[in-house]
């Protein structure tokens, strides 16, 4: 048996090798065990098999810029010529060519109202903030209608495309609001007959696919109306939408007003506050902070149903995205058409997500319950 | 007993009651019967709308219309149908079709949502990242436009009948959708019953040897008598059948095939936009399920020599599950409810079944409150389901 001997060496100080440094991480991260090998190796299989050809097809051998539909056959890559001839058409739908400087300006506004909402520091705005709005929508409502300054009228029946799509998620999220509270406060009421009216709403609307809303919304309203009434198509998809999304956000303020510790009534009780006084003072601000993440989440997911107004023909973005390639001559371009529209939604619900994260963070800093 | 006389006196002069519009009683019940009144009024007006319209439109109202042959041809069906079928059959189809995508979606999506979820938690770094972008992919992007995806490329990427692939065994894979050869033969019955026979026992030796586990801590090998018996009984099956080899092939016959069944397009474009899209939330709630469970139960499992494998099995899935079954019972709700979204891609679920029906009748109420009953049916009973699930599974206490 040959005696170990140990060199003093200067590299003691250091940690053995292959723990450290890429190797080291590889080792710890990709090969730790003879399973993990495997499916490293399976994975870097399908990933060679692949992100090549994926590549081959979006980069190299894709057709750029403006080229008729004739250049994009026989060519293996993506025809990213179609979406440079139709981005407009997606994005605006059918709005009048000429004036699509109007709803691109509105998006603006309407995209900087919301992300000016969402930056904390202007939070100290509080009730300003409304006003902000107020007037932001009425530019938006300007641009969008137009009829005065010597903009031409565009009946909304001809808005489309991303605009649309905002409008309907931004209003079928803030409008259903107020019913969402209400709801949720009957639910949470002592009066049976008033609770058991919001919980039938309430069970009977997530029961159901919000397809459904938009059919009834679509086919049962004008029935529901007086003889002679009749209301927009758009101004009907964005009633379902609100119908719809309190029913969920009814349950969110529900969650919300149940994490309220009991004593926070019980004292407002003993102060001798009204149920309104309450309500309004002591428990909702508490109970709405708690769910503003949750919000944001159903808020995600509003935006993406509202594609599903196109089941009732209102040309939302991917109504237009799909008219774009109705176009006979560029109808073997769905795959990037369909591309284009999901990396839209895509930006949105993953900086919306992204936020939502963020704010649960930040809102639960310094609570210990 | 004059004191007596006064106290009660008191009582009863007690004129600091408050006025009868202040009792919190009384306020309650005028509230509710003013809402309720309210809401009386507002079904009442629309209701007598409704009806006004529909008296000027000549539409009967009324369910009558259900004996009435249909007349629309319907895609695809479990059961047989022709147009000159009555509306009511032609709904059970569509009810029918929305009950099959649905439970093979709520059947997939769980187990790739499980994979996912779990490997989205794996040491190995390429494996976790793989199922991040996996899951925010797919759940930042609409069904609807999956569901467009999946079916274009479907149709526009298969070859046309003419030119399917295959025959692989007998398949066949066209823009048609996946054509299948069915067992012609009887005797098919026979491995059927012994596939029966086989997922029976394995139930059955799967309890005895969790008794035996729970009893005395023994793990009796369970997986190889399984898969012993599943192979062994069909092969029992179809020799005690007579060797059954006949198929009903599918083949192709001008444009299109004959004979054998058929998935269609449709379908399968619906049921792979449902699975993956429900699959990455599934993958969310299990993850944030697994990280609920403490780090001390991975280190104490860790240091009684369990693998990651048994780990997981043994000791944190079944912690886990208490926290993810609440959330995944309204991911199956909200899958079943998304296969509405058939309607826009052309499978004959039941949305478009009594869209159809109620375009050409006019019945829109009815058409809509049958749609409304259906999924209130099936959302009613899956989340019944599932709460017994919850119930069988949640922590006893001691």
């Amino acid at each position: 048996m040959t005696e170990r001997t140990v060199q003093p060496h200067e590299d003691w100080s250091r940690p053995p090798p292959a723990t450290t440094g890429v190797i080291g991480w590889m080792r710890k991260n990709l090969f730790s065990t003879w399973l993990n090998s495997l499916m490293t190796l399976g994975a870097l299989y399908v990933l060679v098999t692949t992100i090549p050809g994926l590549f081959q097809w979006a980069f190299i051998d894709a057709i750029w810029g403006d080229n008729p539909p004739e250049v994009c056959k026989n060519v293996p890559g993506a025809c990213w010529s179609f979406i440079y001839e139709k981005y407009r058409f997606i994005l605006f739908g059918v709005y009048p060519w000429e004036e699509h400087w109007r709803p691109l300006l509105a998006m603006i506004i309407f995209l900087t109202l919301i992300f000016g909402s969402c930056i904390k520091p202007l939070w100290v705005l509080g009730k300003w903030i409304i006003l902000i709005w107020v007037v932001g929508l009425v530019m938006v409502g300007v641009l969008m209608w137009g009829g005065v300054l010597g903009m031409e009228y565009v009946d909304q029946s001809q808005w489309g495309g991303l605009p649309l799509t905002l409008f309907l998620a931004t209003f079928g999220a803030v409008l259903s609001f107020p019913l969402a509270i209400l709801l949720a406060l009957g639910r949470r009421s002592e009066m049976p007959a008033i609770k058991a009216i919001c919980v039938a709403y309430i069970e009977l609307i997530r029961g159901v696919p919000l397809i459904s809303i938009l059919f009834m919304a679509s086919v049962m309203f004008p029935l529901f109306l007086p003889t002679g009434v009749s209301i927009d198509k758009l101004l009907r998809a964005v009633v379902g939408l609100i119908l719809f999304s309190a029913a969920y956000g009814a349950e969110i303020v529900r969650g919300g007003l149940q994490a309220i510790p009991r004593g926070q009534y019980e004292a407002a009780d003993a102060m001798g506050l009204s149920y309104w006084q309450k309500m309004g003072k002591v428990i909702l601000p508490q109970a709405l902070r708690i769910t503003i993440p949750p919000m944001v989440n159903g808020f995600i997911g509003g935006f993406k149903d509202t594609s599903l107004v196109l089941i009732i023909g209102l040309f939302d973005l991917l109504y237009t995205t799909r008219l774009a390639f109705q176009d006979i001559n560029w109808r073997p371009y769905f795959v990037e058409g369909y591309v284009f529209c999901a990396l839209i939604y895509f930006c949105f619900c993953f900086f919306m997500s992204r936020y939502s994260q963020w704010l649960e963070r930040d809102l639960a800093k310094g609570q210990n319950y | 007993m004059t004191i007596q006389h006064q106290t009660s006196d008191v009582q009863a002069a007690a004129p600091a009651r408050a006025a009868f519009y202040n009792d919190p009683t009384v306020r309650a019940i005028f509230w509710q019967v003013v809402v309720c009144g309210a809401v009386l009024a507002l079904i009442g007006y629309l209701v007598s709308n409704a009806l006004d319209n529909l008296a000027r439109q000549n539409i009967a109202s009324g369910f009558g219309f259900l004996d009435l042959p249909a007349g629309f041809a319907i895609g695809e069906g479990v059961i047989d149908y022709e147009p000159s079928n009555t509306y009511l059959r032609a709904i059970v189809i569509g009810l029918l079709n929305t009950i099959k995508v649905a439970v093979a979606g709520i059947i997939f999506a769980t187990i790739i949502g499980v994979i996912v979820g779990v490997a989205r938690l794996s040491p190995n770094w390429l494996i976790a990242r793989f199922a991040t972008v996996y899951i925010e992919s797919l759940r930042n992007v609409p069904l609807l436009l999956q569901l467009f995806f999946w079916y274009a490329l479907l149709v526009e990427a298969l070859p046309v009948a003419r030119e399917a692939y295959g025959p692989i065994l007998g398949f066949y894979l066209s823009n048609r959708g996946l054509n299948v050869p069915l067992p012609h033969d009887i005797g098919f019955v026979f491995p059927l019953i012994g596939l029966a026979l086989a997922i029976a026992g394995s139930a059955w030796l799967y309890r005895r040897n969790k008794r035996i586990h729970d009893a005395t801590g023994e793990t009796p090998n369970t997986i190889l008598p399984v898969l012993i018996m599943l192979l062994v009984f069909p092969v029992l099956g179809w020799i005690v059948g007579g060797f059954p080899t006949e198929f009903d092939t599918p083949e192709l016959g001008g444009f299109s095939f004959k004979g054998g069944g058929v998935v269609s397009a449709e379908f399968m474009a619906l049921w792979l936009g449902l699975t993956l899209y429900t699959a990455s939330f599934i993958a969310e709630i299990v993850r944030s399920g697994i990280q609920a469970v403490t780090k001390g139960q991975w280190e104490a499992a860790g240091a009684l020599g369990l693998r990651r494998s048994q780990i997981l099995r043994f000791v944190v899935l079944p912690q886990a599950l208490r926290v993810i079954i609440p959330p995944t019972t309204s991911q199956y709700l909200n899958l079943t409810k998304n296969s509405s979204l058939a309607v826009a891609i052309g499978y004959p679920d039941i949305v478009s079944v009594a869209g159809t029906t109620l375009n050409q009748t006019g019945q829109a109420i009815e058409g809509i409150a049958i749609i409304m009953a259906v999924y209130l049916t099936l959302s009613l009973s899956i989340s019944a389901f599932m709460n017994w699930y919850n119930k069988k599974i949640a922590l006893v206490d001691r």
